[in-house]
């Protein structure tokens, strides 16, 4: 049985660069004790660390370097910052004709009563598309670099997490709390604060509570990776279907295929509901994915 | 000199951003510890993304989320900052999320998180010294 380290101790460690990922005795960074024997350091690893930057002295030089580096940026920052216009004022350059016309008919055009939403999601809708893109690649690079072959490990079961009777009883209460107010905030995107990357990551992490208070093998039941593949992809294909059309529009917006409705019904401002949804799916699937992932190794 | 205090007071949290940039990237520089290398980026992007959103701000205004029927631009701040920083934290949780897992995989070969021990370890591997 370890001793627990008290706060401060693990602080010095940090500070000298030991903190010890090996405690941790969860997720695939837990060392295989069948690591490849090639690759064991026989020799202690203090004179390695000295190949790469020469002498102790050479170190010393880069750290101050370093710093100076970072102050005299900094000076150069702040001299900047000096000439910025003044913060909150109205007459600030930024705040030109393309704002004005936005908060003037973007309510009217797109029938969101939030009007980032209607940037977003209607006139920037083929960025926001790229964006979810982006969220899913970096998924995709994740899974190829984790799950991939080469990575040592052995067969990953489950982790047990501890099973902490505070924790299990909080996410008991908390999970459904936090995932309807998940959904809530996905939903109501165009009347108010929220919007599928928020409402995503809330879910997200709602799902994330309850994988750990309750293990894997609950939520694994109806959220293993073929449902996530199908999920991800219907919501991404039906994303692309719906604002593709920019292409061959030459990025010009279509008008009025479904009408922007009454603004601050649920059921309005076209598209923008359904694309809420589906980003909100892809954000909550790429949370819970990638921390499954990076926990113990598969979805 | 007066006045350029004064103007950076009237700049302030663009200075608290820029001080933020500044921490995160002599983070970045000091630490050989790849964790450690991930944070300093972290913090970087989130100084972008404080400077990028306190230039929408507006004194005494509202948020864009249209009051009723009153869609007179005077009443509300500038939208496009939140949209455009939105993106930002998207790509920078993605750019993060792959940082980490190339250092699980770098951990699971040479089982250090430390630069100089694994340049050290893959020069000794392919032969170069």
């Amino acid at each position: 049985m370890k001793r627990k380290k008290s706060i401060k101790e693990r602080l010095r460690e940090w500070d000298a660069d030991a903190f010890d990922l090996t405690e941790r005795t969860a997720g695939p960074m837990h060392p295989a004790p069948a690591a490849p024997e090639e690759e064991k350091p026989e020799e202690p690893p203090a004179p390695e660390r000295e190949t790469r930057l020469g002498s102790r002295a050479l170190r010393i030089l880069y750290s101050v370097l370093a710093a100076l580096f970072g102050t005299v940026m900094l000076s150069f920052l702040l001299a900047t910052a000096s000439e910025l216009p003044p913060y909150g004022a109205a007459e600030n350059p930024v705040h030109n004709a393309v704002s004005e016309r936005y908060i003037r008919d973007g309510m009217r055009e797109t029938g969101a009563v939030n009007i980032v939403a209607g940037v977003i999601l209607d006139y920037r809708a083929f960025d926001t598309l790229g964006e979810s893109h982006v969220l899913f690649t970096a998924l995709t690079a994740v899974l190829i670099l984790l799950l991939g072959e080469g990575v040592h490990r052995e067969s990953t079961g489950q982790i047990r997490m501890q099973q902490d009777r505070i924790v299990t009883n909080t996410a008991s209460v908390l999970t459904p709390i936090i995932i309807l107010f998940g959904v809530y905030g996905i939903l109501t995107g165009h009347l108010g604060p929220g919007g599928g990357f928020s409402g995503g990551s809330i879910v997200g992490a709602g799902l994330i509570l309850h994988s750990v208070a309750f293990g894997y093998d609950r939520l694994g039941r109806y959220l293993n990776i073929k449902t996530f593949r199908i999920v991800c992809f219907a919501a991404l294909a039906f994303y692309s279907l719906s604002k593709c059309y920019s292409f061959f529009c030459g990025a010009n917006g279509l008008h009025t295929v479904f009408s922007p409705g009454v603004p601050g019904r649920i059921l309005s401002a076209g598209l923008i509901l359904p694309l809420n949804i589906a980003v909100g799916v892809v954000v909550a699937c790429t949370m819970y994915g990638l921390f499954s992932v990076f926990q113990r190794g598969k979805i | 000199m007066e006045n350029f205090w004064q103007q950076l007071w009237n700049a302030r949290i663009a200075v608290a951003a820029m001080t933020l940039f500044a921490v995160g990237f002599v983070t970045l520089l000091l630490h050989r510890n790849l964790l450690k290398k991930i944070i300093g980026l972290n913090i970087m992007e989130t100084a972008a993304y404080l400077l990028l959103t306190s230039l929408g701000f507006i004194e005494g205004r509202l948020s864009p989320i249209v009051l009723g029927e009153n869609t007179d631009p005077l009443l509300y701040v500038n939208p496009l900052p939140a949209g455009l920083v939105l993106t930002g934290i998207v790509v920078s949780v993605s750019v993060t999320a792959v940082m980490l897992a190339l250092t699980v995989r770098l951990y699971a070969r040479y089982h250090s998180l430390n630069l100089d021990d694994i340049y050290a370890m893959a020069q000794r591997e392919h032969g170069v010294n």
